[in-house]
């Protein structure tokens, strides 16, 4: 997908939909060195580690978002908004020291761009974060804890980001 | 429904050997524990209500509900909203950038008007 998203935004003259495309930001800053594939072992690491945050913290608890979205308790609030502060600590100081990944490379943080889409898409989203108590990265933790039906909810969040795909041409941005 | 990660599972009561897991259940607000029973769902240790979130109640028309359609959001209004929970609302956020605000507010709309307004009728189903 990254490859493909990057081939279609050089090559301009048969690129119909650039416009809707530049909003996949997230593929800008991959990295394009060539490694053996034993070196992706650290990302599963920060994965694993991340994973076990989300039980712990019970951020990926069906009871916890029901709190938090009836404002019975400080819970979520709290989690999402220390790991808010630390993250605009951490960007801060990234940007501030010029911060290299470990490969040398820079981290380029690249500006987002308004649409429609993050008001409607959000709506959505927020009724499936509401009805299931998850949103993707939990989905994979729940099935890790052995709630092996969440695999259903997986498979049904990948088909909505497939037919988002199939009609992004017609929905409003 | 035994626990990947929860070395021990099998004797925690009597050793105490819980390394990752928390073997009660989640300690949430009284009042919501309240309004859950008269849906028939208890409070458990389980991440998600048994009740709802299982094989059984898969093709039930709540299971049908709960876990194919409310994913499906997840997923259609993710890639519409060009980011979730991590890439807008903790990422986004630290970078101080405004559409992500924007996201993250639709967010927690979304979820409030889910949670307040629609499923207290599908739970009384």
């Amino acid at each position: 997908m990254s490859y493909q998203t990057i081939e279609q935004e050089t090559d301009l003259a048969e690129n119909t939909d650039f416009e809707l495309r530049s909003l996949d930001s997230i593929c800008i800053n991959e990295s394009h060195l060539n490694h053996p594939w034993w070196y992706n072992f650290k990302y599963m690491f920060a994965g694993i580690l991340f994973g076990i945050i989300l039980v712990k913290s019970e951020v990926i608890s069906w009871f916890r978002i029901q709190e938090m979205f009836r404002l019975q308790s400080f819970h979520m609030f709290g989690v999402i908004g220390s790991a808010v502060v630390s993250g605009i600590i951490s960007v801060w100081l990234i940007k501030k020291f010029k911060v290299k990944t470990i490969y040398g490379e820079a981290i380029e943080l690249p500006s987002k761009t308004f649409n429609k889409g993050q008001i409607y898409g959000g709506l959505l989203f927020g009724f499936g974060w509401a009805i299931t108590g998850a949103c993707p990265g939990p989905l994979f933790a729940q099935l890790g804890t052995g709630i092996t039906v969440s695999a259903v909810t997986i498979l049904s969040a990948i088909a909505g980001t497939w037919v988002y795909g199939y009609f992004r041409e017609k929905l409003p941005h | 429904m035994e626990p990947f990660f929860c070395w021990g599972n099998n004797n925690r009561r009597s050793t105490g050997g819980a390394v990752l897991m928390n073997p009660e259940a989640v300690n949430i607000n009284p009042k919501l524990v309240a309004e859950l029973q008269s849906y028939g769902i208890a409070a458990q240790k389980d991440l998600l209500p048994s009740e709802i979130f299982s094989w059984p109640q898969l093709l039930t028309a709540k299971g049908i509900f709960f876990m194919v359609f409310g994913g499906f959001l997840i997923g259609f209004g993710t890639r519409y909203a060009g980011g979730c929970t991590s890439g807008h609302a903790i990422m986004g956020l630290s970078n101080l950038q405004l559409p992500s605000l924007i996201a993250t507010i639709s967010f927690m709309a979304g979820g409030f008007i889910m949670a307040n307004l629609i499923l207290p009728f599908i739970l009384n189903i």
